[in-house]
């Protein structure tokens, strides 16, 4: 067994155990810690994959910003005591058994797929991925009305989010 | 070198186990959490195809990101309302939330 395949086994077991301890526990603020390590397990596999780039983003925007945004809304709803003491709804078995079945599932499907079988990966031939990342973005064929469409799907979400978290006077 | 199938067995508990996060917790900032936990997991899967079946092809990577802009727009969006429904009905628990419930 290779270096790189221990890595990804270790990494790959804490990514399972911190994602498990975030469902389960009922500190919220131990929650949303938990989901930083899952976070930056994740950041580790894009390195692991050659997507430096990713990972930097990866770093940057979900334990930069979502993560602590999480944090900053579990701080502020601390009053809602009920939902820390029951931390599961009444179906949670019945959550439990879909999620097995559908991991099965996967893993059967997936399995009878011909590049499930793929061992190592090709080459990358271009000399500067990043720049290839940006020049994707911007190049008229490339996918610049995606990458538009996303800015302005950002700002509306942003916009509608100020919107609904804004405090409004009674009656209105 | 790392297999294929080990990222998508790893895409897909991950993906599981946020799954019984949505379903089952009761706090509505777990809930976002748990669809975070979801959305890595499909990334994990985009970022490991482009990188085993078509590394020369920038496409992969670009969906990624993609991926990552709309995760950002919903946990805007997500928390907002969080902080809305915790400021009116003073409770973050779905299953008291039920108002629209037919």
């Amino acid at each position: 067994m290779s270096t790189v395949q221990i890595v990804f086994l270790f990494v790959g077991f804490m990514i399972l155990l911190a994602a498990w301890m975030m469902v389960s526990r009922s500190n919220l603020v131990h929650s949303a810690l938990w989901l930083v390590v899952a976070l930056f397990g994740v950041a580790v596999l894009f390195v692991l994959l050659e997507a430096g780039y990713l990972a930097v983003i990866q770093v940057l925007v979900y334990i930069g910003a979502i993560a602590i945004l999480m944090i900053f809304a579990v701080m502020l709803t601390r009053g809602d005591v009920e939902s820390l003491t029951h931390i599961t709804n009444r179906y949670a078995g019945w959550a439990a058994v879909m999620g097995a079945f559908l991991l099965f599932g996967l893993v059967i499907v997936l399995g009878q797929w011909p590049a499930f079988q793929t061992t190592s990966p090709e080459a990358i031939e271009s000399a500067n991925p990043v720049l290839d990342l940006g020049m994707a973005f911007v190049s008229p064929d490339g996918f610049t009305v995606p990458f538009i469409v996303a800015s302005v799907l950002l700002l509306a979400a942003f916009i509608g989010a100020i919107y609904a978290a804004f405090p409004r006077k009674k009656g209105e | 070198m790392i297999p294929l199938s080990w990222y998508l067995i790893l895409a897909a508990a991950l993906f599981c186990i946020g799954f019984y996060g949505v379903l089952a917790r009761r706090n509505a900032v777990v809930i976002l959490m748990s669809v975070e936990l979801m959305l890595n997991a499909v990334n994990i899967n985009l970022v490991a195809f482009w990188r085993y079946l078509n590394p020369n092809d920038i496409s992969g990577q670009v969906f990624a990101i993609i991926v990552f802009a709309v995760a950002a727009a919903e946990v805007a969006v997500g928390l907002a309302l969080v902080i809305s429904l915790y400021r009116n009905r003073k409770t973050i628990s779905v299953d008291e939330v039920d108002l629209m419930k037919w």
